[in-house]
């Protein structure tokens, strides 16, 4: 496997990981706490719904001249890679609270517990389990078909990036199964930082080439990009947390 | 009506989120970019120095 490859691949799995940890949490929380009947009925609608999208958006995008798609898709993924990192690095730097999934599962188990008697849906499903586990999947697969489609489509290798995707759904799903849990010991908050690194790297790198740039050594020039976007945002993370110290310590002082 | 005003609403907030001007500064960047290459200048460090100036710029807006 190729250098561009094992990026590839790797970015795949640790984003669809995190969007497949986050639809697993809300499935398991209005699952347990309503209707497990009502919710994998959701949840397989949603697939569904997913796999006539990939199927129609599939054919289309790969189908794209290079030049157009990477403009298009590096200037989304980095779209979506700067709002990740920015995300990541507040949390980093303590100015955002983590993503805890337990906290989230949490809350989406209050909810479901508030919102009335089961029912409402033909054969006895129950509509508030159906269409949050319906939503809650549909909209985390859409990342998920679009990271594929669009990774895939850039490297010429769709399949390598949708047989990434299952792995990590696949993965997500059984340590699902067995834990009956919401995965909050996986370290998501890295795995957004990684990914929200990938995405704004891949983002330039098919952004530029895309609009015409050409890059000093080709491919080979992302194993530069990846590292430095890495450094910029533990950069930030520092400075960020350094301000905030500081910021304490003459609350401190002044108090 | 609120149908498609509502896919409109979705589309806007999973392409553009929650910094529209994130958004408006990687399409300027990238036509820039597009530019700076057809006038045959050396048009690859465009998009790295706008992505971490947005990337800061962002962060610095979500503090703030």
């Amino acid at each position: 496997m190729s250098g561009p490859e094992v990026g590839l691949a790797l970015s795949v799995l640790a984003a669809c990981a995190v969007e497949a940890v986050e639809a697993l949490t809300i499935v398991l929380a209005v699952g347990a706490t309503r209707s497990w009947r009502s919710a994998l009925t959701g949840v397989g609608a949603a697939l569904l719904v997913l796999a006539v999208i990939t199927a129609a958006l599939g054919p289309a995008v790969t189908a794209l001249p290079l030049g157009v798609l990477r403009v298009v898709v590096g200037g989304l993924l980095l779209i979506f890679g700067l709002q990740w990192l920015r995300k990541a690095i507040l949390r980093a730097s303590g100015l955002k609270a983590l993503h805890d999934e337990l906290a989230a599962f949490e809350s989406e188990q209050a909810a479901a517990r508030g919102a009335g008697g089961l029912g409402g849906l033909a054969g006895g499903l129950d509509a508030y389990s159906f269409t949050v586990a319906f939503k809650g999947v549909l909209l985390e697969g859409l990342e998920v078909v679009f990271i594929v489609l669009t990774f895939g489509a850039n490297q010429h290798n769709v399949p390598l990036a949708a047989a990434a995707a299952a792995v990590a759904v696949v993965g997500v799903a059984l340590a699902g199964l067995v834990a009956h849990a919401p995965l909050s010991r996986v370290p998501e908050n890295t795995l957004k930082f990684g990914v929200g690194v990938m995405l704004t790297s891949f983002g330039i790198f098919w952004g530029a080439e895309g609009a015409g740039a050409h890059w000093p050594g080709g491919d080979a020039a992302l194993l530069a990009i990846v590292p430095a976007t890495l450094a910029c945002a533990l950069g930030m993370v520092r400075v960020l947390r350094r301000a905030r110290v500081g910021a304490a310590r003459r609350d401190a002082v002044g108090a | 009506m609120a149908r498609v005003r509502g896919f409109g609403a979705f589309l806007w907030d999973f392409v553009v989120g929650d910094d529209w001007r994130s958004a408006v500064g990687v399409a300027v960047a990238l036509g820039v970019t597009a530019v700076a290459a057809g006038a045959g200048v050396a048009a690859w460090w465009i998009m790295p120095v706008a992505a971490v100036g947005l990337l800061g710029a962002s962060v610095w807006r979500a503090m703030g």
